[in-house]
């Protein structure tokens, strides 16, 4: 159970940020930047940084619903399952291995990143924004893994949720929906 | 050295960062601000000091130094008691609430999971209600952000107090939003 009273048909995230409006802009805002703005790195690659951080961060909800928006992109569900397990056997580009590997330093902590992985990433044709922008998706998960789990707000068990959400994600992006989300509270009653 | 090329070296911490990225800057600039200034039942002041005790547990030196030169800025303190939130809040008046809620910010910088029911019930016996819940595990969880960002791209800090004193008046007084890069520049 969340720790303070959250809209019930808004788990994860969603309900925090509709709990505070004020703070979620920016948060929102940051997000649909550096997720989805104009980037060398695709939509893809960047929510694989996303659910690496996840994943090390053990945030189920985020991990689950960042695999389902990569897993809608690229249209396969096998890149996240390696990545998670090795992120050397994933099947991505030699860049991305190495930016993933600073993702990971990063979740451990900012000082943990080493100027090995750094000349590496660059080795493997990384630019300078290529890499800020790696480091700060990492650094913006290791917040909302801390905000929804720190809240303890409630992570669905059925698979089919996060793939609804995962393609919503696709679909609109983090933006605020522009009618809110009280069209999903029917969908929550018992049927 | 930072780990990429920034336009101008001089800046310290994230300010080297807005300069090189002012698309992110923008929105990490709002947030400070709405987070640090904005509505809340926390004041200023007790929301620096979450800030730069979170970033002291990561070992931030830059965020840890300027939030807790705002603190002080706030309370009006000697801006050498930012070392007392190394310290554990020694000389600094903390309120029972707050260091509750200092405790459940402490549990953040850790993992949002170690955040457990009795910290949140030991939060609320000393009055905390859950905009002070919320706003504290946000700012820390927001700061797990801001020190990951310095110090995985190897920005450089000032190493003593008295650099930090004119930004910690600036971020307390004139805010985040409007916050001058150039000003920094010429600062330290």
């Amino acid at each position: 159970m969340p720790h303070i009273p959250l809209p019930e048909h808004l788990p994860g995230i969603t309900g925090l940020l509709e709990y505070s409006r004020l703070t979620a802009e920016p948060i929102r805002q940051l997000t649909q930047f550096i997720l989805r703005g104009e980037n060398s790195l695709t939509p893809a690659e960047r929510e694989l940084i996303a659910t690496i951080v996840s994943h090390n961060n053990e945030c189920r909800f985020c991990t689950a619903a960042h695999t389902a928006a990569a897993d809608a992109l690229l249209g396969e569900t096998e890149t996240c399952e390696i990545m998670k397990r090795d992120i050397d056997a994933a099947p991505v580009s030699d860049k991305m291995r190495a930016l993933l590997k600073i993702a990971k330093q990063v979740q451990v902590s900012g000082k943990a990143v080493t100027q090995e992985a750094v000349a590496f990433a660059k080795e493997q044709g990384a630019t300078d924004v290529e890499i800020h922008d790696t480091v700060l998706i990492a650094g913006l998960f290791c917040l909302y893994n801390r905000y929804v789990d720190g809240m303890a707000t409630v992570a669905p068990t059925d698979p089919q949720f996060y793939k609804g959400l995962g393609q919503r994600l696709v679909d609109y992006g983090y933006n605020r929906l522009p009618n809110g989300y009280d069209h999903l509270k029917r969908q929550n009653q018992p049927t | 050295m930072a780990h990429i090329a920034l336009p101008d070296e001089s800046l310290p911490g994230i300010v080297g960062l807005f300069n090189f990225r002012p698309e992110t800057a923008g929105p990490l600039q709002l947030l400070a601000e709405t987070l640090l200034r904005g509505e809340s039942p926390l004041t200023s002041g007790e929301r620096e000091l979450i800030a730069s005790y979170v970033s002291h547990l990561n070992d931030t030196h830059f965020c840890h130094s300027s939030h807790g030169s705002a603190a002080m800025a706030h309370f009006g303190y000697d801006l050498n008691l930012i070392d007392d939130i190394k310290n554990g809040f020694e000389v600094i008046e903390v309120s029972p609430k707050l260091r509750a809620l200092l405790h459940i910010a402490g549990k953040v910088q850790k993992s949002g999971k170690a955040v457990t029911d009795e910290d949140i019930a030991a939060a609320r016996a000393e009055g905390a209600g859950d905009k002070d819940i919320h706003d504290t595990i946000l700012i820390a969880a927001a700061f797990s952000m801001f020190n990951r960002y310095v110090d995985g791209l190897g920005t450089w800090a000032p190493q003593e107090n008295e650099a930090y004193r004119e930004m910690g008046q600036r971020m307390a007084f004139t805010g985040y939003v409007r916050y001058s890069v150039q000003a920094d520049a010429e600062e330290v």
